[in-house]
């Protein structure tokens, strides 16, 4: 048994000194509970963003509502977009490597334990300050893109644009920061014999992400910068009247924004790539081309920001590349989806709420992905850009894509954060009005966009069929505010009287699995050893170890 | 599909687009279909259940990796091809054709110029129906989207980057069109509607419009138009005949001929007319147009002057 490593040989220990209650997490620098404060803190904005979500439905419920008004709803539309992409996927995703990733690699820790905690209380920090805005003279008002110039102090106003810029910037150092640990913990702390072809796709995924954040976000920090010159200082960068270029703002947030897309996809991919072997008893089908396509879509997720442009008029040779580039984005997605796929078959599949998140994931996305495609097709484009043909399907990416993945992973990797499992019953329920509401709330928004219902408009002309289709995507939303309320109490019962997990509760594979349930401060006593992708199969099945079934197999 | 106006043409740019999207729907629901049929599938016939086998080990195929990377890869490059001929024939080059109309986005409202014969107006367009007319669209504030789904593709008006694209439409009929970029609090009510006729009554409506109205001296009509000069009414509308010449508001000078105000918040009828100058928040909330505290009695000799430019 030399193989078995302690653990002081991978990295030392983080002085934590015994703290009790409350200041035991604000003081923390212990990367799982660094973990849960960003999940708590995206539970908390997602409960924001959900609240003016459903006040934008209710005042579209009806043509000619009058519950808000032109200006509060356009804040609330505004707000619940940077909500949703910053202060909840984001963090989100980021709370579950942060927990994750140093288990899964055999780590006591992330490589700058101090830093990881600067990282999530700068991030919440630019949250707070973004919501500090509607009691300083009102939100943010031009939308998640602030488009100059609209987003100029000569049509906006209020001082909300300049808390979002500000605190986008606060989220993006945080953000930025946040990667560069990941990379160098995934690079320098991995445990003896896990290569970086052996590391879990979860592992793997982040750290290509991670790359992603480190290339976009500066890009999306420097605009901000400049946005801020405009509206503090005067700079008329974005602004035409005085010799600037509005659409140099939308190059600069696109070459930011569509990376971003990917940064919300890529850690679904990754949750995806751990919950469906593990539940259906296989390894993930093509290894190295699920870990190749996902190198591919970063590396292509820079050459298509202008698909968001292709109204703008930038001349057809020029929409052309773009429209290219974006269909080629297809190709290695459309390969992730098949390998999922492929990983089902001749499994033995239980369908825990985890797997039912994940598999209609796989269908709810590839919606999002197929809709997507007819943006890329820029006549098509020039038809649904700006109508809600394109808010169904960002929702479709977004929620049944990057929100199904995360529900996937909570359910998934809650026993392990907290000793306990989800009730079953209860997920069953929360998968059911989630998969309904989600559905009934964003499926009808396709024909409403093709029926000619511009997006951001906070009323509509009272025509045949658009109530109707309106009035079934709200009450989509409400059940979706159901299926929360469900979430909610399942974790609480589940916290309390929650069937107590054990330290593998899946028969899963990968490290984090072979520590307690919840891990102790120093993470492992003893490492298993790592002789392929999945040491716990290995250790269990040493007849039958991946390493063995390769070598006979290439023999 | 009626009222599905994106696969509703009636012209052929429009339908250039429509019958690619038919098209590409169809391949993409084809799609879907095989992909949910494969998860269903899969997902019934192994799921765990006493009795079933135990889960196989594979780790993949690499044929198959190859099929289904080629497989999309070859099916792009026929969308492509539909492509590039969709965009030659809904977006055809100006070549040195001078623009039939130029099209202006301001908050929240459309000013269209005919530069040919000089006639102004506002949120109503009028087109010959056979013609393909070129537009200039440009923006005179923040960013808006010119957007008449059943006879064109849909362009960015930007301030300081002008735009162009045809608009014809084969078939006579009101067309509605609406601003499609977010352009702010009344970005909802920033519509527009195009009136497609026969050349003939094309013409008449221009040469109508290219008249200057008589100023009205007595009665309640002379009453309002002597409130439009005293008012500040003219400092950001422009009525023929009347002095000053501002754009900041949409030119009134035939407005009793046009079916919308407001730009589509509502019909143009004397009523609505009257609750527009009343209290134009109750029409469009947060428009640039003033509440000007009017007597009901200025308010009905406004109406009464305005009904008779047309």
């Amino acid at each position: 048994m030399s193989d078995i490593v302690a653990t002081d040989r991978i990295a030392p220990l983080e002085e934590n000194p015994e703290r009790a209650g409350f200041l035991s997490w604000v003081a923390s620098v212990d990367h799982k509970q660094i973990g849960i404060m960003y999940l708590l803190s995206g539970l908390a904005f997602f409960g924001l963003g959900g609240l003016e979500a459903l006040i934008i439905r209710v005042q579209l419920a009806m043509p000619g509502n009058h519950v808000v008004t032109p200006d509060t709803f356009n804040q609330l539309f505004s707000m619940h977009g940077t909500t949703m992409i910053f202060l909840v996927i984001m963090p989100v995703m980021a709370g579950l490597t942060a927990y994750v990733i140093p288990l899964m690699i055999g780590a006591r820790d992330v490589a700058f334990p101090r830093l990881n905690a600067l990282s999530f209380w700068v991030q919440l920090f630019g949250g707070v300050l973004l919501y500090f805005s509607f009691i300083a003279g009102g939100a943010p008002n031009a939308g998640w893109f602030s488009y100059a110039p609209l987003s100029e102090p000569a049509f906006s106003f209020n001082n909300g644009v300049t808390y979002w810029v500000l605190g986008l910037l606060g989220i993006g150092i945080g953000t930025l920061a946040g990667a560069i640990n990941m990379i160098v913990t995934i690079l320098k702390l991995r445990v003896p014999g896990m290569t970086i072809r052996r590391v879990p796709l979860f592992v793997w995924m982040t750290l290509v992400n991670s790359f992603l954040m480190v290339l976009a976000l500066p890009v999306l920090n420097a605009s901000l910068v400049m946005l801020a010159a405009d509206r503090l200082l005067n700079a008329h960068i974005f602004t035409p009247a005085f010799g600037g270029s509005a659409i140099l703002w939308q190059h600069y947030f696109w070459g930011f924004g569509h990376p971003e897309v990917y940064i919300m996809i890529l850690p679904a991919f990754a949750i995806i790539s751990e919950v469906i072997p593990v539940f259906a008893g296989k390894p993930i089908y093509g290894y190295e081309f699920v870990a190749g396509s996902t190198v591919a879509i970063a590396f292509l997720s820079f050459a298509v920001w202008a698909h968001h442009m292709f109204a703008v008029g930038l001349g057809h040779l020029f929409d052309l590349f773009f429209g290219i580039s974006s269909m080629t984005i297809a190709v290695p997605t459309g390969i992730k989806i098949f390998n999922w796929t492929a990983t089902l078959y001749k499994g033995r599949i239980r369908f825990t709420t985890a797997m039912k998140f994940a598999v209609s994931f796989l269908l709810m996305f590839t919606i999002g992905g197929l809709s997507g495609v007819s943006f890329a097709v820029v006549p098509l484009d020039w038809q649904l850009t700006d109508t809600y043909y394109l808010v169904a399907h960002l929702h479709y990416v977004l929620f049944g894509g990057s929100v199904f993945a995360i529900l996937a992973g909570i359910y998934y990797w809650f026993p392990k954060m907290s000793g306990r499992l989800l009730n079953e019953h209860i997920g069953n329920w929360h998968f059911w009005l989630t998969f309904v509401g989600f559905n009934l709330t964003f499926l009808v928004q396709h024909l409403l966009g093709m029926m000619g219902m511009p997006r951001r408009v906070f009323t509509y002309p009272d025509w045949p069929g658009w109530m109707t289709l309106n009035m079934i995507s709200t009450i989509g939303a409400f059940v979706l505010l159901l299926s929360v309320i469900v979430f909610l109490w399942n974790i609480m019962v589940s916290l309390k009287t929650g069937e107590i997990a054990g330290d593998n509760p899946w028969d899963a594979w990968t490290l984090e699995w072979a520590t307690t349930s919840p891990p102790p401060p120093e993470n492992f006593d003893l490492v298993p050893p790592v002789h392929g992708r999945r040491p716990l199969w290995d250790l269990k099945h040493p007849d039958r170890a991946d390493e063995l079934v390769a070598a006979a197999a290439g023999k | 599909m009626q009222g599905v106006v994106t696969l509703n043409p009636f012209s052929p740019q429009a339908a250039a687009i429509s019958h690619l999207f038919v098209a590409i729907l169809l391949v993409l629901a084809g799609i879907f279909a095989l992909v949910a049929a494969l998860v269903i599938y899969a997902s019934i016939r192994y799921r765990d259940r006493p009795g079933a086998p135990e889960a196989s080990q594979e780790f993949g195929s690499r044929r198959l990796e190859i099929a289904w990377t080629l497989g999309p890869v070859l099916l792009l490059a026929v969308i492509f091809a539909f492509m590039v001929r969709a965009i030659n024939a809904s977006d055809p080059p100006i070549e040195d054709r001078q623009p039939d109309l130029r099209v202006i986005g301001h908050q929240w409202w459309w000013e269209v110029e005919y530069p040919k014969s000089g006639v102004v107006t506002a949120n109503e367009i009028h087109i010959p129906i056979g013609t393909s007319m070129l537009v200039e669209v440009d923006a005179a504030d923040v960013i808006h989207d010119f957007w008449v789904p059943e006879l064109a593709r849909k362009v960015d008006a930007i301030p300081g980057h002008v735009n162009h694209l045809w608009i014809r439409a084969d078939t006579a009929g009101v067309y509605w069109g609406a601003c499609a970029e977010f352009c702010g609090s009344e970005h909802a009510w920033m519509r527009m509607i195009v009136v497609a006729q026969p050349q003939a009554d094309f013409d008449a409506w221009q040469s109508v419009q290219l008249t200057t109205p008589p100023i009205p001296v007595a009665g309640a009509q002379g009453q309002g138009a002597q409130l439009v000069k005293d008012e500040t009414c003219l400092n950001c509308h422009a009525i023929s005949g009347l002095p000053g010449n501002k754009r900041i508001g949409p030119d009134l000078t035939h407005i009793a001929g046009r079916r919308i105000i407001a730009a589509g918040a509502t019909e143009n009828t004397p009523e609505n007319l009257y609750r527009w100058l009343k209290d134009p928040a109750s029409i469009k909330p947060e428009s640039h147009m003033p509440n000007f505290l009017l007597s009901d009695d200025n308010a009905h000799a406004l109406v009464a002057y305005l009904e008779t430019l047309n």
